[in-house]
């Protein structure tokens, strides 16, 4: 019977698990990614008038100025701003 | 400046621990000085696969309070000297850590080490943010197995977001991609993903593949890291890691299976 097998496992060339598995992971780990790197085109803009309108107000360095929008896991957006203030930048 | 090396994975169970012991232990012997850290707050183990699991008396969390000093924490290896082993802590909570006191224990340790290799938790959770922060290098630990892929290229968005050298503009962490647990017969019957495969989803730079071993189990049973079996695949597989890892161009091996004779194929077996 091993005889056998060896003959007819040649014509079995089909669909292995291991392609049916690669072909999963490229289609979900490409959803994924484009998921994760979807960043909003109005983003850098937005940046630079916050900092325009701080600048009205405080010294603030790029530095100690962060912007950033998270997702959380589903529909739940968080928009981050981080601006670091010491003692002195904040009397006017 | 020490390298700061993290090995991680997203899913666990994927040979993090055993990876983080055998490298670690072999970048020591090639006579570098090497500290291997457990970011594994709460679930401690890396001491048991080193075998160095009865000589801990304090731990990284009790570094972190200042209630021990670094020297006092660190544990020497038995086997080679250059090499020592940072506990984590067993009970305290996983809050203990934040990237400030990391940074600060890191920032020592740099100054006597060559290599830090950074063991981190399963999962994407602040342990596992904190043991890759700080990386310069990452060694993605993969099994070529759907979930195992998919939780690594979710790290690989992590590494790529959430460092401190993605937070500060600096050049990216460098990505390698260590397979463990690979089976060339199971390939070769269409049955596990093949290298190739796993290096076209992730498209991250090949650092070693691990084939499937018994000696890998009695490494652990024993506290002896893999790499210290030089007759087996896995130890040889694990060397060859360590001198890319420092630079030399190895050719991969274990990446076929083992031929069966004509006769044991005409009579099954």
């Amino acid at each position: 019977m091993a005889l056998l097998d060896y003959f007819l496992r040649k014509k079995e060339k089909q669909v292995t698990t291991a392609s049916k598995a690669k072909e999963r992971l490229q289609i979900i780990v490409a959803h994924e990614r484009n998921h994760r790197n979807k960043q909003p085109d109005y983003l850098p803009q937005l940046t630079e008038d916050i900092l325009v309108v701080l600048r009205k107000y405080i010294q603030v360095s790029d530095e100690s100025f962060s912007i950033n929008l998270d997702n959380k896991d589903g529909d739940l957006n968080v928009l981050e701003l981080n601006i670091e203030l010491h003692d002195d930048q904040i009397k006017s | 400046m020490a390298r700061i090396i993290v090995v991680t994975s997203g899913k666990g169970g994927v040979g993090k621990t055993t990876s983080s012991a055998a490298i670690g232990l072999g970048l020591a012997l090639k006579g570098n000085k090497v500290v291997l850290i457990d970011f594994d707050i709460g679930l401690r183990n890396l001491d048991l696969i080193m075998g160095c699991e009865r000589r801990v008396v304090y731990d990284f969390v009790n570094v972190i309070n200042g209630e021990a000093t670094l020297n006092q924490a660190l544990i020497k290896d038995k086997r080679v000297s250059s090499l020592s082993v940072l506990p984590a802590s067993q009970t305290r909570d996983k809050d203990a850590l934040n990237k400030e006191n990391v940074g600060k224990v890191l920032e020592e340790l740099g100054k006597s080490y060559d290599f830090i290799v950074c063991d981190s938790p399963a999962g994407i959770e602040a342990g596992a943010m904190m043991a890759l922060y700080y990386a310069d290098e990452a060694i993605v630990t993969t099994n070529p197995e759907v979930s195992s892929v998919r939780d690594s290229d979710r790290i690989l968005g992590m590494l790529a977001s959430r460092s401190r050298r993605a937070e500060l503009g600096l050049e990216p962490i460098k990505e390698h991609l260590l397979l463990t647990r690979y089976s060339p017969k199971r390939v070769a019957e269409g049955e596990m993903l093949s290298v190739e495969d796993v290096e076209d989803i992730l498209s991250i730079p090949l650092l070693g593949v691990i084939p499937e071993s018994q000696a890998v189990l009695k490494a652990s049973n024993a506290g002896e890291p893999v790499i210290l079996d030089t007759d087996s695949d896995a130890g040889q597989a694990y060397q060859d890691v360590v001198d890319r890892l420092l630079g030399d161009t190895v050719d991969f091996r274990f990446l076929v299976a083992e031929k069966k004779g004509i006769f044991s194929r005409m009579f099954g077996g």
